[in-house]
């Protein structure tokens, strides 16, 4: 054997590469750090939780958080009106918040990517009336059209989840009639047809996976709206309703303490916060990991 | 009987006056084991003739036409799903731009194995091995490594290549080639158009090249077609057609080519434009631009006929150009 013997340079898998251009933005690394703990939080939440989230302590009401003066080293954040562990609420309204915004995110997602598919693929009528009708959803505000959907159907898990997808389909199913419509235009698309591939096999083979990156992009920038919109509708006491532990709905009830115990209100609200700004992190940098025109040369 | 046999071939875009005919009247035949060039500026319909064959000119586009067999078949006739099945399996296409016309969503091994498991079934080892003779066949180096990566990772040649194993895949009768070499620099020319030879050759298969580059026709049909303007304007056997072009549009073509031109004198070239959708002449298509123009040129419409030789031109006046009448003389002075 030479010395010359040329390693063969294997060219980085694709997710090794997304993984790469993800690592160099530390915005989107802290997002990643953020959002996998409370991901961990919400799965593992019945072991991890200090106490039952709907346990109610009568001797230690409105107890403040640990490092303040009174506090209990029982109750890490301190207890809320009623004595329940407020940390222990959190993580298990982790557990909420994560399966509904993302039960609503996959709910608006694949009728909106069908839908928007459909738009593309038929530019006449059909397309027409899909797309008009998505404009009259736009034009109205997502969190009221919640509303409007809570109130036909009742509140409720499933109801909250089905009214912020349906609020969420019509940006689904403009980006990927735009994505498809874009890429219909492309040779590998007439290569396709040309080796036989039917209507169906065309469209969701051929030409879905090339229109994925914005979409993987607006679903995390979604999910985290959804979070929002969750946190919102439990606060106007649409969402889910009373004891479960719903950060959202954690506020509502604090606003009645707020000035005697301002943690039990502050600890979800930073919470909220927190959890939206990391996944906003971690979109920002997916769209510049998955977007070819971002991208760093070399 | 020939493979394929195009007669009267129209395409139009729109409705009334207004309608673009982007192919008008073409008449086209190929025999198996035949390489016929197609010739001509951009837009003179050469590609979307082709689209028309396979069935994938989309409304507002329609196609009619007397006749379009292959191999026997009427293909007007078949229903959409068993066409694709023809065309799927016997008719095939490389296209112009190699990297384009891959999807950048799958790597090649997979795109190559898709016809395979459709068309011909293979599973397995068989499919396997099938995929690496393909490759091997349009000379791939490692070709087990290539399987694995992506239309994005190889350099134009490879992808081009790639292109014609996946269509070379489910073996053709008729290979459609448009334009394969224009997005590809000198050296990988030659190289592409010796292996499609080579292929041709081996197989047997009818082979229609697309191209405005003369000299790649000159050196790999064995008949060429020239389109002007939607139209069939000349066909005639290789050697004649670049010595003896019966057709003044096929003569300026040829004149226009820069190794024609001498020392320093200007490259020749036909003044005007082809005509668009709204200055359609109403005698011949070529009047406006053709220096040989008569009366009854700008008056009536010439049909297609026999100039000797096994040439038709589409020509009141045909005649066979010797070269050097159109090929300026040197110096110039």
């Amino acid at each position: 054997m030479t010395a010359l013997a040329c390693a063969d340079a294997e060219p980085p898998s694709p997710a090794r590469e997304l993984w790469q251009s993800l690592a160099a933005s530390r915005g989107a690394l802290a997002g990643f750090g953020v959002l996998a703990l409370v991901i961990c939080c919400g799965l593992f939440a019945p072991w991890i939780a200090p106490h039952d989230p709907v346990l109610q302590f009568r001797a230690d009401l409105l107890r403040p958080p640990i490092w303040s003066a009174g506090g209990d080293a029982r109750y890490l954040l301190g207890t809320d009106e009623l004595g329940r562990d407020i940390l222990s609420r959190l993580i298990h309204g982790a557990r909420i918040s994560l399966f509904i915004a993302s039960m609503s995110v996959a709910m608006a997602m694949l009728p909106g990517i069908a839908l928007g598919l459909l738009a593309a693929l038929h530019r006449n009528a059909l397309g027409a009336l899909i797309m008009r009708a998505m404009d009259v959803m736009l034009a109205l505000p997502g969190i009221l059209l919640a509303i409007c959907v809570i109130a036909i159907l009742g509140p409720g898990l499933l109801n909250t989840m089905l009214a912020i997808a349906i609020g969420t389909l019509p940006s689904y199913t403009r980006l990927a009639r735009a994505a498809a419509l874009a890429e219909l235009g492309k040779d590998y698309v007439t290569a396709s047809r040309v080796a036989g591939a039917g209507t169906l096999r065309l469209m969701v083979m051929t030409v879905l996976p090339n229109c994925m990156p914005p979409l993987i992009v607006n679903a995390t920038l979604g999910f985290s709206s959804a979070i929002l919109e969750v946190a919102g509708l439990g606060f106007l006491g649409l969402g889910v309703q009373a004891p479960t532990p719903e950060w959202g709905t954690m506020l509502a009830s604090a606003r009645d303490s707020l000035h005697v115990a301002p943690w039990v209100m502050l600890m979800p609200g930073l919470t909220i916060l927190v959890s939206v700004l990391a996944i906003n992190l971690l979109g920002d940098g997916l769209r510049d990991a998955l977007d070819p025109r971002l991208k760093k040369v070399g | 009987m020939s493979l394929l046999d195009l007669r009267g071939l129209q395409v139009r875009f729109g409705d009334g006056p207004r309608a673009l005919l982007a192919v008008d009247g073409l008449d086209l035949q190929v025999d198996a084991g035949e390489v016929l060039g197609i010739v001509g500026e951009s837009g003179s319909g050469k590609s979307v003739a082709m689209l028309a064959l396979l069935g994938l000119v989309d409304p507002p586009g329609r196609v009619s036409a007397e006749v379009m067999r292959f191999d026997g078949r009427d293909l007007l006739a078949l229903k959409p799903a068993a066409r694709r099945r023809i065309v799927g399996q016997d008719i095939a296409m490389v296209f112009q731009d190699a990297l384009a016309s891959l999807n950048p969503a799958y790597t090649i091994g997979y795109q190559l194995q898709e016809p395979l498991r459709a068309h011909l079934g293979l599973r397995g080892a068989a499919l396997e091995r099938r995929t690496l003779e393909l490759l091997d066949q349009v000379e791939i180096a490692d070709p087990r490594q290539r399987l694995k990566a992506y239309p994005h990772q190889l350099s134009g040649g490879m992808n081009q290549r790639v292109m014609i194993a996946m269509a070379l895949a489910c073996d053709p009768r008729l290979l459609i080639a448009d334009e394969p070499t224009t997005a590809l620099d000198v050296t990988i020319q030659s190289q592409i158009i010796k292996l499609l030879l080579r292929l041709q050759r081996d197989r047997g298969m009818a082979l229609i090249l697309i191209a405005h580059d003369l000299a790649v026709v000159a050196e790999m049909a064995q008949r060429v077609a020239v389109m002007y303007a939607g139209q069939l304007v000349e066909t005639a056997a290789v050697p004649r057609i670049f010595d003896h072009p019966a057709h003044p549009y096929t003569a300026a073509l040829l004149a226009a080519i820069p190794e024609h031109s001498r020392g320093n004198a200007r490259l020749s070239a036909l003044a005007g434009v082809v005509p668009g959708r709204l200055d359609r002449p109403a005698g011949c298509l070529l009047a406006p631009r053709c220096a040989l123009a008569q009366p009854r040129c700008v008056a009536e419409r010439p049909a297609l006929v026999d100039a000797g030789g096994g040439t038709a031109a589409r020509c009141f006046f045909p005649q066979t150009f010797p070269l050097t009448a159109i090929v300026p003389e040197a110096g110039g002075g």
